[in-house]
């Protein structure tokens, strides 16, 4: 079959088979060669493919709910949209969501997945007690803070790269409704943005969307997006059938014109300033997930997430000279993202850093690749990192320095025989 | 509502069992012989929906076992969905192996006849109750790759639509479900046209909203009715030269 991931590049032959129980699972593992985890699809880059995968959507059962901790157990195949749309109604929600719904518990822990509260609530794994893997021989361990700590510390931001994640423990917040409380600012440069995340800072969320084809005095022009959960407002949520994008554009639809024009509306008819306004949670956090495919605006060659983070000290200066760069060499991005990150939680390959994080879409074209490499040197230059499950390029060099615990993660790899039995396009090309 | 669902680890089944919980709030029998899968299922449909949910052993081609089984049933169903089904692949092992081809029959076909005949003297004599049976668009019409399977299908249809015949009498309801592709276990290895292929849910909805409009026959998902009229009005004389 033809497998591929969000950003529909690479696409590459491979072969894969679902598994309901850990017997299947362990039956596919015993067969010879190495494989890696598929979730759902919604990295970017090539994190989950290999010439094997295993599908974990059918593994995908609810195990246990306590109404009075929060705490669920269930099936790493499940999304997180099914644990909103069961324990919402109920007044329980996500301690830590990304901005789709559509990622499987098991991609959110192996992701170690950030959201609009980092700097409150830190990663995914925060709200995980424990876990169980699956490990090369078969064998299967739970991972907690108290239990296996070294392997937690590894499969959280791991990248299925320690081996499948089968159950888990989360858990989850309690909310009295299912509306936020929403603030929405327009910031005229990046000095300006920087100022309004701090001021923001008490709110549990906020990003920014950013105009990257702005330079010069203009350059960081954004909307902070901040909000908290509402005390008013029901709790009932209606997660509506998305409206398909039904083909590829052609691509010539997408150049720094047509971004520029958009980029132009999208800023302007945000209100410069409203202060908390009610909003449904549902658009609040997951504003794509109303337009199903929405990659295929991008074309058949498909597109890459660049997401950096740099340290906070770092940030000003780094950030004004990345997007001068991009500004200049006019590949605009719909969807660009800053947003302040609150400090790392030490697991070995978590992305989250004390600073700013930037995330931008960009359509894959022949220029694109040397000129990312430009910047990741600024990257590593200024302290910074690239988040892996946006990854399809980085190099080996590019890792290192930006993961300083990959040594401690390759030898867990090596000792454990994790090397030879589960491994991506990406573990391959990171040599980790 | 008590729903009995045949076969409940099926995929599809999974999927209906959870628009029954969802829409009806029903009361559900899982019978299966993966106890291991099946009690998963109890656990999970009962937290995503609070309703009643529970499990047992129960095997469609141990025919002797059928009217035990159903006596056994502490509530009787109002509604019972039929989803086993056994699909293996024709040319390298049915063709071969009449054992395999013994079994998509029994499992596809004599095993539903025997169980149904039991479930329909229950509901003839309630004056109430719906059958609902999962059949499929490949019993429309024999093809060269396929038509063990398919057989046993139009052996389900036929038996279908005569109990249809005498339960309506008695206000007892039968349905004939007639999916076309859909993505699950069953279908894994094969390499199915991504537009034509149907998720598990979205069949399960079409059978829900069916079963509430007393439909006697469905097409799922709905094109399926006009590819298998076009499929169908192939004269034969063509229609076996060509390599469907
Ligand atoms: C629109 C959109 C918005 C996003 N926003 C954010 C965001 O705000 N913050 C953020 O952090 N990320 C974000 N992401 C990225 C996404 O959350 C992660 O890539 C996530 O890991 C995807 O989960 P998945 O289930 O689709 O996993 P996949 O993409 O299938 O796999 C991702 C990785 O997880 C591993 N994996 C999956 N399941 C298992 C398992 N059972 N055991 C072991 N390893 C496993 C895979 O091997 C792979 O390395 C966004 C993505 C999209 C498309
Ligand atoms: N998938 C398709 O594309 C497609 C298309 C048209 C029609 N259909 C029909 O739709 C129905 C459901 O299909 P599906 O794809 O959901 O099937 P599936 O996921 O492959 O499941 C079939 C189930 O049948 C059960 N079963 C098999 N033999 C049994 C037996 N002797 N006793 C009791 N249960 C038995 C099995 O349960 P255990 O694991 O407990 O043994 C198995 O889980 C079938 O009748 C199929 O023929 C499917």
């Amino acid at each position: 079959m033809e497998l591929t991931s969000w950003g529909r590049y690479p696409r590459i032959k491979a072969s894969g088979k679902h598994f309901e129980t850990r017997e299947q699972l362990k039956r596919q593992m015993d067969q010879d060669g190495d494989l890696i985890a598929y979730g759902m699809g919604r990295s970017y880059g090539d994190s989950a493919l290999n010439q094997r995968v295993v599908f974990s959507s059918r593994f995908n059962k609810i195990m246990n709910f306590n109404p009075e901790t929060g705490l669920v157990a269930c099936e790493s195949g499940v999304s997180l949209q099914e644990l909103i749309s069961v324990f919402l109604p109920q007044g329980w929600f996500l301690s830590v969501t990304p901005g789709t719904r559509l990622i499987s518990v098991g991609g959110a822990i192996a992701s170690d997945v950030h959201g609009k509260n980092h700097h409150v609530a830190g990663c995914f794994s925060t709200s995980v007690d424990s876990f169980e893997l699956m490990l090369p021989g078969g064998e299967v361990v739970l991972c907690s803070r108290e239990e296996n700590e070294r392997l937690f510390r590894a499969t959280c931001g791991g990248m299925g790269l320690t081996g499948i994640i089968l159950t888990a423990v989360i858990r989850l917040q309690k909310v009295k409704s299912a509306f936020i409380r929403e603030t929405v600012k327009q910031c005229r440069n990046l000095e300006e943005i920087f100022h309004c995340f701090e001021q923001y800072q008490k709110l549990p969320y906020s990003v920014a969307w950013i105009d990257c084809l702005e330079s010069g005095e203009k350059v960081g022009r954004s909307v902070l997006m901040a909000g908290e959960h509402a005390d008013t407002g029901s709790l009932d949520i209606k997660l509506n059938r998305p409206v398909s994008v039904p083909f590829d554009f052609p691509g010539f639809c997408l150049n720094r014109y047509s971004v520029k024009l958009f980029n132009r509306l999208y800023y302007h008819t945000r209100s410069t300033f409203v202060e908390n306004r009610l909003v449904p949670l549902d658009p609040f956090f997951y504003p794509l997930d109303s337009i199903g495919h929405w990659n295929r605006i991008y074309g058949k060659g498909g597109f890459t997430q660049y997401q950096l983070v740099l340290p906070k000290t770092a940030s000003y200066e780094g950030l004004k000279l990345i997007l001068d760069r991009i500004a200049k060499q006019g590949l605009g991005s719909f969807l660009a993202v800053l947003k302040l990150c609150g400090p790392g939680n030490g697991n070995d390959l978590s992305f989250p850093i004390e600073g700013y994080s930037l995330a931008l879409d960009l359509k894959i074209e022949k220029k694109l690749f040397p000129f990312l490499n430009e910047l990741d040197r600024i990257v590593i230059d200024f302290g910074g990192r690239l988040y892996l499950t946006k990854d399809v390029r980085m190099s080996k060099d590019v890792f290192r320095k930006g993961y300083p615990l990959w040594e401690t993660f390759a030898e867990l790899r090596e000792t454990m025989g994790m090397k030879e039995k589960f491994n991506s396009l990406q573990s391959r090309r990171l040599e980790v | 509502m008590n729903l009995l669902v045949l076969g409940a680890n099926s995929d599809v089944a999974y999927a209906v069992a959870a628009a029954f919980a969802r829409h009806e709030k029903a009361s559900i029998l899982l019978a299966s012989r993966n106890m291991e899968l099946l009690e998963k299922k109890v656990q999970d449909l009962t937290i995503r929906y609070g309703v009643e949910v529970s499990c047992c052993y129960f095997d469609v081609t141990d025919f002797e076992s059928h009217a035990a089984f159903y006596e056994s049933l502490q509530k009787k169903p109002d509604v019972v969905v039929y989803s086993a089904g056994y699909m293996p692949e024709q040319q390298a092992d049915a063709q071969k192996n009449y054992k395999e081809a013994q079994k998509i029959f029994a499992i596809n076909f004599s095993g539903a006849a025997a169980m149904l005949e039991v479930v329909a003297g229950d509901f003839e004599k309630q004056g109430h109750g719906s059958i609902i049976g999962i059949s499929s668009v490949a019993g429309e019409r024999g093809r060269q790759s396929n038509y063990i399977y398919g057989s046993s299908k139009a052996a389900f249809n036929s038996y279908l639509s005569g109990m249809r015949n005498r339960l309506c009498k008695r206000g007892v309801h039968v349905m004939t479900v007639l999916p076309g592709f859909i993505h699950t276990k069953m279908t894994e290895s094969l390499e199915l046209p991504e537009l034509l292929t149907a998720q598990p849910q979205e069949v399960a909805e079409d059978i829900y909203r069916a079963f509430r409009k007393k439909k006697n026959i469905i097409y799922t998902k709905w094109f399926w009715r006009w590819i298998m009229l076009v499929i169908k009005s192939i004269p034969e004389a063509v229609f076996k030269r060509m390599g469907l």
